[in-house]
């Protein structure tokens, strides 16, 4: 069992992820900073249900999804099949990946970076539909394992991996969007569009 | 193909996001980065999707308002107040 005068000094360090978190899932500073405070005190009242050693972090993530999930979303947890578009494996990779070459002496990191604004890639995370958004993040931004996701979400592992890759997918066609829409690709070149789709 | 080589790029394919993911087992892992070592192109998209990925993170990046922090500080305390009265009266 947790010492309950522990809990600041434990779980402040993780403030600023949750923050990070919070706002991706309201979408609004105002909302994300009532979602923290409140998740600091459901997680302060229920410290001594932790179990002292294990993940202090990712049980602050469960309590942060769920208080989400009571505060914000009054509609009932929607059913697996929310209808995210089929989208090809590799899909920004096959468009943008010759990219890379272009500019020598510059890692591909540097040119996918100067590529897309921040506006840009908040804005494509955002409009992922809720349940791949909060997957995506967890395991991408906080680097959370599938099995941890799985305990945060209280979902199976497969459910876990099918909406990472899915959402991941549905993030890289966004993200191109964008890029056709700044003119920085053009879309009627891609031939790839017409590509068979293989079925999962 | 490198020598000792023995799987395709479908199978490195099928198991980038888990091999990126740090979800493969040992024995998986080092099957994959020797295709990798061999294989130009799966090294290329590999490299591609763990860069884009660093991308992401840093775009999404926040910091989290001080007040808030100063707020949540003041909450517990007076939340350790109101727990631990009934024992101290």
């Amino acid at each position: 069992m947790a010492d309950r005068s522990e809990f600041a000094a434990q779980a402040m360090p993780f403030s600023n992820a949750l923050y990070a978190a919070a706002l991706r899932m309201t979408r609004n500073t105002a909302e994300a900073e009532d979602l923290v405070q409140e998740t600091y005190l459901r997680a302060f009242r229920g410290f001594g249900g932790f179990q002292a050693g294990t993940n202090l972090k990712a049980w602050m993530y469960r309590i942060l999804t769920n208080t989400y999930i009571n505060m914000y979303r009054v509609k009932k947890r929607r059913p697996e099949q929310i209808d995210l578009e089929e989208v090809e494996d590799l899909y920004l990779y096959r468009r943008l990946g010759g990219l890379e070459a272009a500019a020598a002496g510059r890692s591909a990191e540097d040119e996918l970076l100067d590529f897309f604004t921040e506006a840009e890639v908040v804005t494509a995370v955002e409009e992922l539909p809720e349940q791949f958004r909060i997957a995506v993040l967890l395991a991408d931004v906080e680097g959370f394992s599938y099995k941890e996701i799985a305990e945060i979400l209280d979902i199976p592992i497969g459910t876990v991996m099918s909406r990472l890759h899915r959402g991941r997918k549905s993030l890289q066609k966004k993200l191109y969007g964008f890029a056709c829409e700044r003119g920085l690709v053009d879309p009627l070149v891609d031939v790839l569009d017409g590509e068979a789709v293989q079925p999962r | 193909m490198a020598e000792d080589d023995d799987i395709d790029c479908n199978r490195a394919l099928i198991e980038l996001y888990q091999f990126l993911d740090g979800e493969l087992t040992i024995e998986s892992r080092e099957r994959i980065e020797l295709h990798l070592h061999g294989c130009q192109h799966c090294f290329a998209s590999y490299d591609f999707e763990q860069e884009l990925r660093i991308v992401v993170r840093s775009k999404l990046e926040t910091q989290i308002p001080r007040t808030l922090i100063e707020r949540i500080s003041a909450l517990l305390e007076s939340e350790a107040r109101t727990i631990d009265q009934p024992g101290q009266a």
